[in-house]
């Protein structure tokens, strides 16, 4: 799976979370709760479909690093590869 | 004191969804139960339920995805209920960013709330020792005011948000509570009622108490009997329904529709003595649960025309009859018109009393009573009631209704409504 797959996946998983009007200003700097809206009440609920959408498991530390798109999907790809 | 209307009403029957396929359903005299085989593999003694044939599409239309995917049954059931409401009341639905609606609040109660999530999720889950896995809408799913808080986020809801629970009285409960916070003009509107899961855990506990009816199994229409010689118990089931209840002058600014006019109603308890349990009534707490309503409502008893009675098809029905004659002084030949909505819908236990008053006003308003089905053989200990009770669908115009509730814990409600003529 290469990075730019990754990335379209976890973007379709975080849609129904994300909050503001126009999805195609999403980018890699985007913060997900300042810019995106995401509600951080909800960020259990991403890393659970994380682990499960792309067979990995995250500790409550490195959910800690899920703080940009590219961030999150930087630390997906680094998972795949080791496991 | 301000008077108090109905503006506006959504449900979520076993045997419909929408009040148009409701009224419909009721005229017709559809049976909404049906054959449990998960009951049957679960030896269960009832294995006949009712389910409302809700469409996840639908659910998920009235919710949003996230919400949807975050919910329960219950949740489920009010939040459609609640948009139907909302929008038969002629109101335009909210968006996420509005501002609050400080002037309407909600109650919506229930017997059980999240018990579906608890059974099938919560329990297992941390009973296996993950925790973890239950995500975060496990909190706001569980708490008893899942659906009332479901709607009052949907739909932005800044008045009081609440949800009552006083077992089968719920329903009917809701909209009195509704009813005096608008009398006393604490609030324009309130949206008010209940629902209550499908959930087998519930069910079980009703099984268990050996108060579910488990000589119909293959009969499934047949089983609910209120009023009937064999009735043999209550068929459990679920849904949702919630009323519009708004003072008169709010309604009136806006050139709302009014279906009926709320004329009061009294809640209370038979104290669990002289007669009464954890799971009988006290005969004279229903008697004076309905001589206050009456009173309250500034009606005479000769002028109701039409009852809609608890009615479970258990033991307790010709009880109920009798303290009802009894407390508006009319012998059972000359009592109101009086169905039994269960005998199509099941107990809908916390959304029972909910639906019913839906069903209630749908007839006022229509013109019609529904039949009572399953009492071709009527219970000889009321026989004189038996041509007050309609078994196949007539034309009546009623006027003024009663619905009359009864609940585990020995709790009653009643409340009189009066159909709207312009």
């Amino acid at each position: 799976m290469n990075r730019e797959q990754v990335r379209q996946d976890f973007l379709e998983m975080i849609k129904p979370h994300v909050r503001i009007p126009d999805l195609s200003t999403i980018s890699d700097e985007s913060l997900l709760t300042d810019d995106l809206k995401v509600n951080s009440a909800r960020f259990v609920d991403i890393i659970l479909e994380a682990e499960d959408r792309f067979k990995i498991s995250i500790s409550d530390e490195e959910m800690e690093r899920f703080e940009r798109v590219g961030d999150a999907v930087d630390f997906i790809c680094k998972k795949k590869i080791a496991a | 004191m301000a008077r108090v209307v109905i503006t506006g009403m959504g449900v979520v029957a076993p045997n419909a969804v929408g009040l148009d396929a409701y009224r419909i359903a009721l005229c017709e005299g559809r049976s909404g139960l049906a054959f449990s085989q998960q009951m049957k593999d679960l030896n269960f003694g009832c294995q006949v339920v009712g389910v409302p044939p809700v469409s996840d599409e639908l659910a998920e239309r009235c919710m949003g995805p996230l919400l949807f995917k975050n919910s329960n049954s219950s949740m489920k059931y009010g939040a459609i209920a609640a948009v139907e409401c909302w929008r038969d009341a002629g109101l335009e639905l909210p968006t996420p960013d509005s501002d609050a609606d400080w002037g309407t609040a909600a109650i919506i109660g229930t017997c059980v709330g999240g018990i579906d999530t608890i059974g099938d999720f919560v329990a297992p889950e941390t009973n296996a020792g993950r925790v973890r896995r239950l995500g975060s809408s496990a909190a706001e799913r569980v708490m008893s005011s899942c659906m009332s808080a479901c709607v009052g986020g949907l739909l932005g809801l800044g008045g009081q948000v609440t949800s009552n629970s006083s077992a089968c009285a719920t329903g009917s409960e809701a909209l009195i509570d509704a009813y005096w916070m608008i009398r006393e003009d604490r609030i324009d509107r309130v949206l008010a009622g209940s629902s209550e899961p499908a959930s087998i855990y519930t069910w079980a506990c009703l099984d268990a108490l050996r108060v579910a009816m488990r000589q119909s199994n293959e009969n499934p229409r047949a089983a609910a009997r209120p009023l009937s010689a064999s009735a043999g118990g209550l068929v459990p089931s679920a849904g949702a329904a919630i009323l519009m209840l708004e003072s008169l002058e709010s309604a009136q600014a806006r050139k709302a529709r009014i279906y009926a006019e709320v004329l009061g109603g009294h809640s209370n308890s038979g104290g669990q003595r002289n007669g009464g349990s954890i799971t009988a009534s006290n005969p004279e707490g229903i008697q004076r649960c309905v001589k206050q309503a009456v009173e309250v409502a500034k009606v005479k008893p000769e002028d109701i025309d039409y009852i809609n009675g608890h009615l479970t098809g258990t033991g307790a029905d010709a009880k109920e009859i009798k303290c009802i004659s009894a407390a508006l002084g009319r012998n059972l030949a000359e009592m109101p018109w009086i169905n039994a909505t269960k005998s199509l819908i099941g107990h809908g236990l916390g959304a029972a009393g909910s639906m019913e008053s839906v069903a209630t006003i749908l007839q006022l308003v229509n013109g019609f009573l529904h039949p009572s089905i399953n009492c071709e053989d009527f219970n000889p200990e009321i026989a004189e009631l038996r041509p007050r009770v309609p078994q196949t669908a007539v034309r009546a115009h009623s006027r003024i209704a009663m619905k009359t509730s009864f609940g585990f814990g020995d709790v009653n409600a009643c409340v009189l409504f009066r159909r709207w003529d312009n």
